[in-house]
């Protein structure tokens, strides 16, 4: 009885199972993590080529909107495997280019999550893609369309990723439901800057979700974020000279959120038609500081801002999808010491952001998916309006892919 | 505002388990809760376990296990499981491993005596000598689709009763008087369908995806083409041109395909080529008459041999 226990273990190191001959066949790498590498790149062409910039945002300097002409994407190797009977790892290393061409490489994720810590509990520390929202966890080669919204770019500079500890809980009841917290470092929008000893983030979260009939299944969140900021650092990108200004927030953030997202497919088979809809909503309070980066001014800042998608996805016939997603953010901010219009970018919030997205992508595999997407862009602090046209590839090799809900 | 990480944390902890608290009622059953990832073996399990289990089939007939989606319902089905019996051999790979890790139950991790893997107990087919995505989404450990050759849940339903043995050994006795109940009850049925389905042998027909490997290699049937040009890959109409034209020379006597596929393909080449395409249950519910395993076999064969005869000339 032992030893079949054992060698069960040991095939479910790869999380997979075979017969006696086949693992002993390729003994030597059985006990490889598994690997996948994703290969994006994108072709853009917009009216105008110029830098985000939201009305009344102040953003992390790292969010951008893709670059003009080809690019590579996101290059994304991800390791995982069982570390042992409690520990699981996985880490995601991103190899990407800035639209200046600048390469870096970045850990996006690299964490350990418990595998058998009793009665629905799992813990997982290092750095990860919070739970709070439903498109946050999501790695970027499975999002439905090329960018991030627009208030996940304006409130989490596209993803909130930050290194801490996660503690979930999930209940036994026949409902899904599981309630989650985070405390972190606080090193990534919306929190940010120095002094980032103890934690400077903190998030909760619950999660609902089940099936309507055989055809329907559907998830509902509600989650929170505190974010403590020294100094946070952003830059004047709303015109087209490198003159432009840095802005230092020293302050909290606080963000709550509510999210949705149900599925379609007859009788439960989505190998043939599908259909998703998604919506999120972000309300966000910031209060504290803003200071000019030469210190030649400061002033107190209160801001509200909220800001939802909706969007829509069908798959009407194997390996075709059609898309359409609606982003909207809107500010209402009281800059108190703005006589010069040193802080324009914060007082100027009279301009909503909207973005009207049209989609159409082609995957002959699980593994590969060829996506055209059309904006329609009035997101731009000063209201003119951009028709942009945007071509993808995500190719993904290696391991089988994990599908979420 | 900073706090420790462990204050946080515990901040936000009690939050939750206050409002946990508060949802919850527990069940009090005593019988062994089962998480069953296809319907063949929810089947077995209900075979074996009677009143002493509790079965969830995860899936059903009429969706490809290839394409599950770890849905919150599974999750929460699977969080408050004592043994897990699926296929195994990757046939999960895209939704079992996300169930494991998300769920928080020790119980049915891979490697626990509450994870049954029912390909573990079979010798498996087609196990590929050479691995390349170029050959389609091929399975290294061989053909999952073991349910299709009766005489594999025969071996299965052994295992498996040792296994709920184990888990349950206050029940140990009933476990072994079902399982012993069970082998006789289906050594017989495996006997007459193999009599039955004599006139199979050796005809050539054309499948969807290569699920019937195990079914073939029983009766002795012979693959003659796949709708599917690699497996997961969905037919195309320049393949089907090609499997038509390949008729010609090569006859083939019908065309199979399962509940959960599309028919469109099937139907196309029926048209075309003058042969009955042939929707097969493939698992139990599939059809009419297969709400239990026995249904599902006899089914299986009375709607070979109707395609048949359907199609002598």
């Amino acid at each position: 009885m032992l030893t079949r226990y054992s060698r069960a273990r040991r095939i479910g190191v790869l999380l997979c199972c075979a017969t006696p001959a086949a693992w002993a066949a390729d003994a030597g790498n059985a006990f490889n993590p598994k690997m996948s590498l994703v290969l994006q790149g994108t072709f853009a062409d917009y009216q105008h080529d110029r830098p985000l910039s939201f009305g009344g945002f102040l953003l992390d300097p790292e969010t951008e909107a893709r670059p003009e002409g080809f690019s590579l994407g996101e290059t994304e190797l991800a390791v995982e495997s069982n570390i042992d009977d409690l520990w699981h790892g996985w880490a995601a290393i991103s190899f990407e280019n800035n639209a200046q061409g600048d390469s870096s490489v970045s850990v996006e994720e690299a964490y350990v999550n418990t595998l058998t810590l009793p009665e629905g509990l799992a813990f997982k520390m290092g750095r990860f893609f919070s739970d709070i929202g439903y498109q946050n966890r999501q790695h970027s080669h499975a999002w439905d369309f090329v960018e991030a919204p627009l208030v996940y770019q304006a409130f989490y500079a596209g993803q909130l990723d930050d290194d801490g500890l996660q503690l979930k809980w999930v209940a036994p009841t026949d409902v899904f439901l599981e309630f989650g917290a985070e405390a972190t470092r606080g090193a990534n929008y919306p929190s940010g800057g120095n002094h980032r000893s103890g934690v400077n983030g903190e998030t909760a979260f619950v999660h609902l979700g089940g099936d309507v009939g055989i055809d329907y299944s559907y998830r509902l969140g509600a989650s929170y974020l505190h974010g403590d900021s020294h100094d946070r650092q952003s830059n004047d990108s709303s015109d087209d000279s490198d003159s432009g200004n840095t802005y230092l927030f020293t302050g909290k953030s606080d963000i709550v959120g509510l999210d949705g997202v149900m599925k379609w497919a007859p009788q439960g088979n989505a190998t043939r038609r599908n259909a998703l809809l998604q919506a999120e909503v972000f309300r966000r309070h910031e209060s504290g500081d803003v200071t000019l980066g030469d210190d030649s001014a400061t002033t107190a800042y209160r801001g509200n801002a909220i800001g939802a998608y909706v969007q829509g996805v069908v798959q009407f016939m194997p390996r075709w999808r059609v898309g359409a997603r609606y982003d909207w953010l809107s500010a209402d901010n009281q800059v108190p010491n703005n006589a010069d219009g040193a802080f324009d970018i914060v007082a100027d919030d009279g301009h909503d952001a909207t973005r009207e997205s049209l989609m159409a992508d082609y995957s002959r595999s699980e593994f590969s998916r060829l996506r055209l997407q059309f904006n329609h862009d009035d997101s731009r602090a000063d209201g003119s309006t951009d028709n942009q046209i945007l071509l993808q590839y995500i190719f993904s090799l290696g391991s089988h892919p994990a599908h979420v809900f | 505002m900073t706090h420790s990480p462990c204050f946080s944390l515990y901040r936000a902890l009690k939050a939750s388990v206050v409002l946990a608290a508060l949802t919850l009622s527990m069940p009090a059953s005593a019988a062994l809760k089962i998480f069953a990832c296809e319907p063949e073996w929810g089947a077995l399990a209900k075979e074996l376990g009677g009143s002493d289990v509790d079965v969830y089939t995860a899936t059903t007939a009429q969706q490809d296990p290839h394409q599950i989606q770890p849905r919150p319902s599974l999750l929460a089905r699977f969080r408050q499981s004592d043994l897990s019996v699926c296929t195994g051999a990757e046939l999960e790979i895209g939704w079992l491993p996300v169930l494991m890790q998300s769920a928080g139950n020790p119980k049915i991790q891979s490697g626990q005596p509450g994870y049954f893997e029912a390909s573990s107990a079979v010798t498996m087919l087609e196990v590929p000598t050479h691995l390349d995505r170029a050959d389609g989404d091929v399975h290294p450990y061989g053909n999952p689709h073991i349910q299709t050759d009766p005489r594999n849940i025969g071996k299965v339903a052994k295992a498996l009763a040792q296994r709920l043995a184990d888990l349950d050994g206050a029940h140990a006795a009933d476990y072994a008087k079902r399982a012993a109940d069970f082998d006789a009850r289906w050594s017989a049925a495996v006997a007459k369908w193999a009599l039955q389905a004599a006139p199979l042998k050796d005809q050539p027909v054309i499948t969807y995806h290569k699920e019937w490997a195990y079914l073939f290699d029983w009766l002795g049937i012979k693959l003659a083409g796949t709708l599917e040009p690699k497996p997961g890959i969905p037919p195309s109409a320049a393949h089907l041109q090609d499997l038509l034209n390949g008729l010609k020379t090569q006859p083939a006597k019908m065309i199979l395909y399962s509940a959960y596929q599309d028919n469109r393909a099937a139907t196309w080449l029926s048209d075309r080529a003058k042969l009955p395409a042939v929707q097969l249950p493939f698992t139990v519910g599939g059809d009419k008459g297969t709400d239990d395993l026995l249904g599902l076999y006899q089914v299986t064969i009375d709607k070979l041999l109707a395609g048949l005869k359907a199609s002598a000339p």
